[in-house]
């Protein structure tokens, strides 16, 4: 599957469009990483756990959102857009929408 | 010594304060460092807003590139944006936090892409979120989170 954020393929036609996918998860801190943010909130810094949380959510978002392309027949997925909402306390959203085509 | 465990609140307060400054401070500068030193690595490597387009075969793959990264605020320089919050005006310290964070999110994306082989990042977005109300409200904001994603371009050789 090919995944861009631009109107096109670049170097490719397309020849046929399928509409919006779009696939989303909802993802709660766990009480140690939470623990260790809070901790780090001290002195400052990167926190890695939470860095890795959202990685993983954006993965799993993409995947469904390629699952429901693949079930339309499209090859690939343009004009990718990530969006983020919280939608709880300590839950975040993590949304990924585009547009399925099919390419040469 | 009674005198220490009335003002133990106070004793608290202060050497989370010192020791916010100190490894705060500290960590930024490094931080800072780091992030100069890989920019000037990647600085071939050109990454633009634009959608640009290409001339038939000329591209052979693109994929989508993303990098993120949760970065916090120390202990003192939360306290002295919430003094700012009093009189208002320019929160310093919180500029250099999104700052950083921001530059650090394009520069692993811009890693990601170099492990690919490509040649340009087109149609970079930036975005900037906190995760969760807990982060926002108990400690005001504690962290925040920078995401940037974009489309690698692999260039044919000719």
């Amino acid at each position: 599957m090919i995944m861009t954020n631009v109107n096109t393929v670049p170097g490719k036609k397309i020849v046929e469009h399928f509409g919006i996918v779009q696939g989303s998860t909802v993802r709660a801190k766990h009480v140690g990483r939470d623990f260790m943010a809070s901790l780090k909130n001290l002195v400052g810094g990167e926190l890695k756990g939470y860095t890795e949380l959202l990685q993983d959510s954006r993965k799993e978002a993409m995947k469904r959102m390629e699952e429901q392309a693949a079930l339309m027949g499209a090859n690939a997925v343009v004009n990718i857009r990530f969006a983020t909402s919280s939608v709880a306390q300590g839950a975040a959203e993590l949304f990924a929408y585009g547009t399925a085509v099919r390419v040469e | 010594m009674e005198i220490l465990l009335q003002n133990f609140d106070m004793i608290m307060f202060l050497t989370l304060m010192v020791i916010g400054y100190g490894m705060g401070t500290w960590a930024e500068k490094r931080h800072y460092r780091s992030i100069e030193q890989r920019e000037k690595e990647l600085i071939k490597l050109a990454v633009v807003t634009a959608e640009g387009s290409f001339p038939d075969g000329k591209v052979a793959d693109s994929t989508l590139v993303s990098g993120s990264v949760v970065i916090s605020i120390d202990y003192f320089k939360r306290l002295l944006a919430i003094l700012r919050n009093i009189f208002g005006g320019r929160v310093k310290s919180y500029e250099s936090l999104v700052d950083r964070a921001r530059r650090e999110a394009i520069l692993r994306m811009k890693e990601q892409a170099k492990e690919q082989g490509a040649g340009m990042i087109i149609n970079m977005r930036l975005e900037t979120a906190t995760i969760g109300r807990s982060a926002n409200k108990k400690k005001r904001v504690g962290s925040i989170e920078a995401f940037a994603y974009g489309t690698a371009i692999v260039m044919n050789k000719t």
